[in-house]
């Protein structure tokens, strides 16, 4: 675990950059994340899905399964990776602030 | 006279059914199980099939005999629950009344969920190894195979037994090496996860486990579908992998009844709370095991310390009392890693798996996240152990909490 700094503002992330406290997340650390994971600027349908993951993790403490959501936030499969090229799951947690998609091991 | 009836005797089941009939009265309580066959499977042994480590004979035993005498066992396929009259459907018209329902129907693989697995190929160059029927039919083709690409393949997290598929890729470079014919083998090893090992301890002490057997790892790779002709895995960034032999573990989802009957989420699995284990279908309705939405691993040993505690909640709900009792996710099992050699690791919610020694510090006997003999020995035993001590509920309720003793964090 470590810190680092967002517009200003120190916040805990683990070893691969994943925010590890919920509260430190807002639009703006979203955004900064996003760039460096290669999507230059959010649009609303990344949006649809990171909020989507956030609202998943609240209620469960995991983020939802690629199923669950593209079931229930509406955005399609195919769509999805063309939001987060190289993995939805992982680049949109992250985006998202919370812990990444992990096996038990 | 009240009634409980349980669905599924499979480990789960089984294991609260022979709980139940030791607390509750006679007088007062029936208890009832309901599965569609006899056949209970020693789940963990469907790894070792294919590489006659087991033949499929060995594993499977009488449900009916592994439940105690004074629990009713209905052979029948569950066709609907109604939680409104307390009442299940079985199939053929019969209707069970209950007081209290607990389901332990488990997770099952749903290949007809991945476009393009069934077809003719099924059981041929697709193979899986998480059914008796499919670890079976694998054994047929392992022995045929001459050599070429084996590809072990995972569809959609979650799965049964979340490492029984590093464990199958492990296997299968010893099998072919004792057959003289790794050389001729390629293995590759393919993940929707971001790698091999995800926990950043058993990345750091695990982490030459594939470059060693030299199965080479495809990461980040969530399947679009199976080209059983062109005999390739499509991704839905569009790579595609080529196969000989596929080893794919299907999509997992809960039981079909579960969706008909209006308790499930999108996968089928109840909503269930993490720490009371309580679920949130209905009041007198309780979920166990891989039937759960829990984030806790789908594996016959959490199911196990589950029942410990959703056990002494069941008994408080049935006494007016609040669910005292909260599961942390603790978890333990061995993976085997070939050549008659076995990882330990034990981990819960919070807390990852970690080098160490099991049960006890320094003296284990059990090393963490560490090859040993010792520890595939244990794998081993535990057949013994879960047709005799696991199932009949015999097992000490001591390891039922996940403890830090003996881990190096």
């Amino acid at each position: 675990m470590s810190i680092r700094t967002i517009n200003n503002k120190p916040v805990d992330v683990d070893a691969e950059g994943f925010l590890t406290n919920y509260q430190d997340w807002n639009l703006e650390v979203a955004k900064v994340l996003a760039a460096e994971e290669g999507i230059p600027a959010l649009n609303e349908r990344h949006l649809v899905v990171v909020n989507f993951m956030r609202q998943e993790f609240a209620a469960k403490g995991d983020g939802p399964s690629i199923r669950k959501l593209t079931k229930e936030s509406g955005v399609p499969t195919k769509e999805l990776y063309e939001l987060f090229p190289g993995g939805p799951a992982k680049k949109a947690a992250k985006i998202a602030g919370i812990k990444k998609p992990h096996g038990c091991i | 006279m009240k009634k409980f009836v349980i669905l599924g005797a499979g480990t789960a089941g089984t294991i609260m059914a022979n709980k139940l009939a030791r607390a509750l009265p006679k007088r007062e309580w029936s208890i009832t199980v309901v599965d569609r066959d006899n056949d209970h499977p020693y789940q963990p042994g469907f790894l070792f099939v294919p590489f006659h480590g087991y033949e499929p004979a060995d594993i499977v035993r009488s449900r009916r005999r592994y439940l105690s005498r004074r629990v009713g066992f209905v052979e029948a396929l569950v066709e609907r629950i109604e939680p409104d009259r307390q009442k299940v459907h079985l199939k053929g018209g019969e209707v069970l009344d209950y007081d209290f329902l607990i389901i332990a129907t488990g997770a099952r693989p749903a290949p007809e969920e991945n476009e393009g697995m069934l077809g003719t190929e099924w059981h041929k160059s697709v193979g899986e190894f998480y059914t008796l029927q499919g670890c079976t039919a694998l054994q047929r083709q392992l022995d045929a195979f001459e050599g070429g690409r084996l590809v072990v393949h995972i569809a959609e997290m979650p799965i049964k037994c979340p490492v029984a598929p590093l464990e199958f890729a492990f296997l299968a470079d010893s099998y072919f090496r004792a057959k003289g014919m790794r050389d001729r083998v390629e293995i590759e090893y393919v993940t929707p996860l971001s790698g091999a090992f995800t926990k950043p301890k058993a990345a750091e002490l695990l982490g030459n486990f594939l470059t060693n057997r030299r199965i080479n790892l495809q990461p980040d790779f969530a399947l679009a579908r199976v080209e059983q002709a062109a005999k390739k895995i499509v991704s839905w960034d569009g790579r595609e992998i080529p196969y000989d032999l596929l080893v794919t573990v299907p999509t997992h989802m809960g039981d079909p009844v579960i969706g008909a009957s209006g308790l499930g989420d999108e996968m089928n699995y109840i909503p269930t709370d993490k720490h009371t284990l309580l679920s949130k279908a209905a009041p007198n309705i309780f979920a166990l095991g891989d039937a759960t939405d829990l984030p806790s691993s789908k594996a016959g040993s959490v199911a196990h310390f589950q029942a410990d505690i959703l056990f002494e909640n069941i008994l408080s709900v049935i006494a007016g009392r609040a669910p005292e009792a909260k599961f942390d996710g603790h978890a333990n099992c061995f993976i085997e890693s070939g050549d008659g050699k076995a990882l330990l690791i034990d981990f819960s919610y919070d807390v990852e798996p970690l080098p160490g020694n099991y049960p006890l510090p320094l003296v284990g006997p059990m090393a963490l996240l560490k090859e040993s003999r010792l520890n595939h020995f244990g794998k081993l035993m535990f057949k013994w152990v879960y047709w005799n001590l696991l199932l009949p509920a015999r097992l000490p309720a001591i390891g039922t909490h996940f403890s830090m003793t003996g881990k190096r964090p």
